[in-house]
């Protein structure tokens, strides 16, 4: 594909992407949102980010993969472990990519 | 004077606040930015687009699917269609952290917006919670990931010629573990538990049932609603 127009793409993939990150704050944060708004919206990081990662991890193309060979799965257990234990951000990443790494290397 | 500093909880400056705050952003981002960098330079993409769409877009997963539909060729408006719907989960993280920034300045407010990422909003939300409101730290969060995001994007474009596959060295588990890590630090009561497992399951089914790229947002809508509602239920 032609540079310039990858380049105009991600023009419109700025738009897209900047405004429903700019358009909230700049409405919501002068004013007083109402108490039960504010609850509703204490419980979205917990959840945007179960939606993000626990179809990544039980999914693959689409169907459920609980076979030994689906290491996605098999590494976040240790991976939730560690992090819940250590609270260490960079223990639980590099723990998940060696472990998949390993499964890999010594079982595919 | 910020507000742990009154409490004497911790007496860093905003600047060395932001950088330990920074650093497991940046340790989950150079993997995931050199593999995007990798499959950009496989893809066709030039290194200065490669990089471009680091400092313009700035969105991960966004530009590991956009570089996988430019490869197969995919026109520009489904990319950006498809980069909508991908992302519009940070419209709600953008509003989860207004109520946090009511004293700031409408500009101030529009910058910060251009680099809400998961994980930039992640750590500030954790912050938030605990009253660390300090705008510098807030800046310096967000422009120390984003460079450590753009230079690994260019890392990965310039090894990217020479790394034929980036599964051997299971790199593309970076994401799913930052996550890992990122929703363990948010869960703070055994509501949040319940609330992910709940928002997780609704996610699957919606994957399930051919909602793919709506999933994330219309499973974390259910899922806040979810958890409001068990908490106003069980308060009463």
């Amino acid at each position: 594909m032609d540079q310039k127009i990858i380049f105009l793409t991600f023009l419109g993939m700025l738009a897209v992407t900047y405004v429903p990150r700019m358009a909230p704050l700049v409405a919501l944060a002068t004013r007083s949102l109402p108490e039960p708004v504010v609850r509703w919206l204490s419980f979205v990081p917990v959840a945007v980010l179960s939606a993000m990662l626990f179809p990544s991890l039980v999914l693959k193309d689409g169907q459920f993969d609980f076979t030994p060979d689906n290491f996605f799965l098999w590494a976040a257990i240790p991976a939730f472990l560690l992090a819940w234990r250590t609270k260490s951000f960079f223990g639980t990443v590099a723990l998940g990519m060696a472990l998949v790494a390993a499964g890999r290397y010594f079982f595919e | 004077m910020t507000i742990e500093a009154v409490a004497g909880e911790q007496a860093d400056s905003p600047m060395m606040s932001a950088a330990k705050l920074v650093a497991p952003i940046v340790m989950g981002y150079l993997p995931v930015g050199v593999a995007y960098g990798v499959l950009a330079q496989q893809a066709g993409l030039s290194m200065l687009n490669t990089v471009l769409m680091s400092v313009l877009v700035y969105a991960g997963s966004a530009q590991l699917i956009a570089v996988a539909l430019f490869a197969a060729g995919v026109s520009p408006l489904s990319i950006i269609a498809t980069t909508f719907v991908v992302n519009l989960r940070h419209l709600l993280m953008s509003a989860s952290l207004a109520p946090n920034l009511k004293s700031w300045k409408k500009w101030e407010l529009a910058l910060f917006a251009y680099q809400v990422t998961d994980e930039s909003f992640a750590v500030h939300s954790a912050r938030f919670a605990r009253g660390d409101l300090n705008k510098t730290t807030c800046f310096a969060i967000n422009y120390i990931a984003q460079a450590s995001w753009t230079l690994a994007s260019f890392v990965g474009f310039v090894a990217g010629a020479s790394i034929p596959r980036v599964e051997p060295l299971g790199i593309d588990y970076a994401l799913p573990a930052m996550f890992i890590a990122l929703l363990v630090m948010q869960t703070r009561n055994k509501l949040h538990v319940l609330v992910a497992g709940f928002t997780g399951l609704t996610a699957i089914v919606l994957i399930q049932a051919g909602a793919d790229q709506w999933s994330v947002i219309i499973a974390t809508v259910i899922g806040a609603t979810f958890g409001a509602g068990v908490e106003t239920w069980t308060r009463k």
